[in-house]
Protein backbone atom coordinates (compact mmCIF):
# COMPACT_ATOMS: atom_id res chain seq x y z
CA UNK A 1 0.00 0.00 0.00
CA UNK A 2 1.10 3.56 -0.73
CA UNK A 3 0.92 6.23 1.97
CA UNK A 4 1.25 9.86 0.86
CA UNK A 5 2.15 12.60 3.36
CA UNK A 6 2.28 16.33 2.57
CA UNK A 7 2.71 18.06 5.97
CA UNK A 8 5.92 19.11 7.73
CA UNK A 9 6.81 16.56 10.45
CA UNK A 10 7.76 19.23 12.98
CA UNK A 11 4.47 21.14 12.92
CA UNK A 12 1.97 18.40 12.14
CA UNK A 13 1.40 14.91 13.48
CA UNK A 14 0.36 13.42 10.13
CA UNK A 15 3.65 11.69 9.33
CA UNK A 16 3.80 10.18 12.82
CA UNK A 17 0.19 9.01 12.43
CA UNK A 18 1.07 7.46 9.10
CA UNK A 19 4.17 5.68 10.37
CA UNK A 20 2.45 4.34 13.46
CA UNK A 21 -0.59 3.11 11.52
CA UNK A 22 0.87 1.51 8.42
CA UNK A 23 1.82 -2.15 8.22
CA UNK A 24 5.38 -3.18 7.42
CA UNK A 25 6.51 -3.40 3.82
CA UNK A 26 4.51 -0.50 2.44
CA UNK A 27 5.61 2.56 0.51
CA UNK A 28 5.66 6.07 2.04
CA UNK A 29 5.85 9.01 -0.35
CA UNK A 30 6.79 12.41 1.10
CA UNK A 31 5.58 15.37 -0.96
CA UNK A 32 5.20 19.15 -0.47
CA UNK A 33 6.12 20.18 3.11
CA UNK A 34 6.61 16.55 4.18
CA UNK A 35 9.89 16.45 2.26
CA UNK A 36 11.51 18.23 5.23
CA UNK A 37 11.28 14.88 7.07
CA UNK A 38 13.86 13.44 4.67
CA UNK A 39 16.56 16.07 5.28
CA UNK A 40 19.78 15.34 7.13
CA UNK A 41 20.05 17.08 10.49
CA UNK A 42 16.32 17.49 11.05
CA UNK A 43 14.93 16.60 14.48
CA UNK A 44 12.75 14.03 12.68
CA UNK A 45 15.75 12.23 11.15
CA UNK A 46 15.96 9.42 13.72
CA UNK A 47 12.23 8.64 13.45
CA UNK A 48 12.37 8.45 9.67
CA UNK A 49 15.52 6.34 9.79
CA UNK A 50 13.76 3.94 12.15
CA UNK A 51 10.78 3.73 9.76
CA UNK A 52 13.06 2.92 6.84
CA UNK A 53 13.84 -0.38 8.53
CA UNK A 54 10.31 -1.61 7.87
CA UNK A 55 9.03 0.32 4.87
CA UNK A 56 10.28 2.02 1.73
CA UNK A 57 10.47 5.83 1.95
CA UNK A 58 10.36 7.99 -1.18
CA UNK A 59 10.62 11.74 -1.59
CA UNK A 60 9.29 13.84 -4.46
CA UNK A 61 12.53 15.48 -5.58
CA UNK A 62 11.06 18.61 -7.26
CA UNK A 63 9.52 19.53 -3.88
CA UNK A 64 12.84 19.04 -2.06
CA UNK A 65 14.74 21.09 -4.66
CA UNK A 66 12.16 23.88 -4.49
CA UNK A 67 12.87 24.19 -0.77
CA UNK A 68 16.62 24.51 -1.32
CA UNK A 69 17.38 21.13 0.22
CA UNK A 70 18.06 18.94 -2.80
CA UNK A 71 21.58 18.30 -1.49
CA UNK A 72 20.46 17.24 2.00
CA UNK A 73 18.51 14.09 1.19
CA UNK A 74 18.87 11.46 3.90
CA UNK A 75 20.76 8.34 2.87
CA UNK A 76 18.44 5.45 2.15
CA UNK A 77 15.51 7.55 0.96
CA UNK A 78 14.57 7.00 -2.66
CA UNK A 79 14.08 10.11 -4.78
CA UNK A 80 11.30 10.14 -7.35
CA UNK A 81 10.10 12.59 -9.99
CA UNK A 82 6.47 13.08 -11.08
CA UNK A 83 6.65 10.00 -13.32
CA UNK A 84 7.91 8.03 -10.32
CA UNK A 85 4.97 9.35 -8.27
CA UNK A 86 2.57 7.97 -10.87
CA UNK A 87 4.47 4.68 -11.02
CA UNK A 88 4.06 4.27 -7.23
CA UNK A 89 0.31 4.83 -7.44
CA UNK A 90 0.10 2.23 -10.22
CA UNK A 91 2.29 -0.41 -8.56
CA UNK A 92 0.41 -0.27 -5.25
CA UNK A 93 -3.04 -1.81 -4.89
CA UNK A 94 -4.36 1.16 -2.92
CA UNK A 95 -3.33 4.49 -1.46
CA UNK A 96 -3.97 6.67 1.59
CA UNK A 97 -3.30 10.42 1.61
CA UNK A 98 -2.63 11.67 5.16
CA UNK A 99 -4.06 15.16 4.63
CA UNK B 1 7.98 60.55 13.99
CA UNK B 2 5.41 60.23 16.76
CA UNK B 3 3.02 57.92 14.92
CA UNK B 4 5.75 55.46 14.07
CA UNK B 5 4.74 52.06 15.38
CA UNK B 6 6.68 48.88 15.91
CA UNK B 7 5.35 46.18 13.59
CA UNK B 8 6.40 42.56 13.83
CA UNK B 9 5.59 39.93 11.20
CA UNK B 10 5.65 36.48 12.74
CA UNK B 11 6.38 33.81 10.12
CA UNK B 12 5.82 30.22 11.22
CA UNK B 13 5.03 28.34 8.01
CA UNK B 14 7.27 26.63 5.48
CA UNK B 15 7.28 28.16 1.98
CA UNK B 16 5.31 26.74 -1.01
CA UNK B 17 3.23 24.19 0.95
CA UNK B 18 0.88 27.02 1.92
CA UNK B 19 0.50 30.62 0.72
CA UNK B 20 1.34 32.19 4.11
CA UNK B 21 5.03 32.90 3.45
CA UNK B 22 4.36 34.75 0.20
CA UNK B 23 1.40 36.66 1.65
CA UNK B 24 3.50 37.80 4.59
CA UNK B 25 6.18 39.11 2.28
CA UNK B 26 3.60 41.08 0.29
CA UNK B 27 2.23 42.74 3.44
CA UNK B 28 5.75 43.48 4.71
CA UNK B 29 6.45 45.44 1.52
CA UNK B 30 3.21 47.38 1.89
CA UNK B 31 3.93 48.21 5.54
CA UNK B 32 7.47 49.29 4.72
CA UNK B 33 6.09 51.81 2.23
CA UNK B 34 4.37 53.57 5.14
CA UNK B 35 7.69 54.15 6.88
CA UNK B 36 7.06 52.06 9.98
CA UNK B 37 9.49 50.21 12.24
CA UNK B 38 9.25 46.70 10.76
CA UNK B 39 10.71 43.48 12.18
CA UNK B 40 10.42 40.02 10.64
CA UNK B 41 10.50 37.04 12.95
CA UNK B 42 11.01 33.49 11.69
CA UNK B 43 9.88 30.78 14.09
CA UNK B 44 9.21 27.04 13.79
CA UNK B 45 8.92 26.00 10.11
CA UNK B 46 9.11 29.68 9.16
CA UNK B 47 12.91 29.41 9.29
CA UNK B 48 12.71 27.33 6.10
CA UNK B 49 11.53 30.44 4.23
CA UNK B 50 15.07 31.81 4.26
CA UNK B 51 16.87 28.69 3.01
CA UNK B 52 19.36 29.39 0.24
CA UNK B 53 19.37 27.57 -3.09
CA UNK B 54 15.67 27.15 -3.79
CA UNK B 55 15.05 25.76 -7.28
CA UNK B 56 11.33 25.92 -7.95
CA UNK B 57 11.27 25.17 -11.68
CA UNK B 58 10.19 21.59 -11.02
CA UNK B 59 7.08 22.61 -9.08
CA UNK B 60 6.27 25.51 -11.43
CA UNK B 61 5.91 28.06 -8.64
CA UNK B 62 7.83 31.35 -8.58
CA UNK B 63 10.84 31.34 -6.25
CA UNK B 64 10.17 34.39 -4.09
CA UNK B 65 13.18 33.97 -1.79
CA UNK B 66 15.36 36.58 -3.60
CA UNK B 67 12.82 39.18 -2.39
CA UNK B 68 14.17 38.78 1.16
CA UNK B 69 17.45 40.19 -0.11
CA UNK B 70 15.64 43.24 -1.52
CA UNK B 71 14.05 44.12 1.83
CA UNK B 72 16.96 46.30 2.89
CA UNK B 73 16.16 48.62 -0.02
CA UNK B 74 12.85 49.23 1.76
CA UNK B 75 14.64 49.84 5.07
CA UNK B 76 13.47 46.49 6.41
CA UNK B 77 16.66 45.32 8.05
CA UNK B 78 15.50 43.58 11.21
CA UNK B 79 15.25 39.88 10.48
CA UNK B 80 15.23 37.53 13.44
CA UNK B 81 15.52 33.74 13.38
CA UNK B 82 14.65 31.51 16.30
CA UNK B 83 17.72 29.53 17.31
CA UNK B 84 15.94 26.42 18.58
CA UNK B 85 13.83 26.12 15.42
CA UNK B 86 16.88 26.60 13.20
CA UNK B 87 18.85 23.91 15.00
CA UNK B 88 15.97 21.41 15.08
CA UNK B 89 15.92 21.62 11.28
CA UNK B 90 19.63 21.02 10.82
CA UNK B 91 20.21 24.59 9.65
CA UNK B 92 22.71 27.28 10.60
CA UNK B 93 23.19 30.96 9.73
CA UNK B 94 25.17 30.12 6.58
CA UNK B 95 22.11 28.38 5.13
CA UNK B 96 20.14 31.61 4.84
CA UNK B 97 19.76 33.75 1.74
CA UNK B 98 20.12 36.93 3.78
CA UNK B 99 21.85 38.09 6.96
CA UNK B 100 19.79 37.51 10.10
CA UNK B 101 20.01 37.92 13.86
CA UNK B 102 19.62 34.63 15.69
CA UNK B 103 17.64 34.84 18.93
CA UNK B 104 16.71 32.24 21.51
CA UNK B 105 13.03 31.43 21.84
CA UNK B 106 12.93 33.42 25.09
CA UNK B 107 14.54 36.47 23.47
CA UNK B 108 12.08 36.18 20.60
CA UNK B 109 9.18 36.19 23.05
CA UNK B 110 10.49 39.31 24.72
CA UNK B 111 10.91 41.12 21.39
CA UNK B 112 7.39 40.09 20.40
CA UNK B 113 6.05 41.47 23.67
CA UNK B 114 7.62 44.88 22.94
CA UNK B 115 5.75 45.38 19.66
CA UNK B 116 2.79 47.70 19.05
CA UNK B 117 1.38 45.51 16.28
CA UNK B 118 1.97 41.81 15.64
CA UNK B 119 0.88 40.27 12.33
CA UNK B 120 0.75 36.49 12.30
CA UNK B 121 1.44 34.26 9.33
Amino acid sequence: MLHIVNKSPLTSGTLESCLSTMVDGGDVLLIEDAVYAATAGSAFESKLTAAMGRCKVHVLMPDLEARGLGDRLLAGVSSVDYAGFVALTVSNKNCQSWL
Amino acid sequence: MSDNKKFMFVNRKAPYGTIYALESLEVVLITAAFDQDVSLAFLDDGVYQLKKGMQTKGIEIKNFSPTYRALEDYDVEKLYVEKEAMEARGLNEDDFIVGVTVLSRAEMGKLMDEQDVVLSF
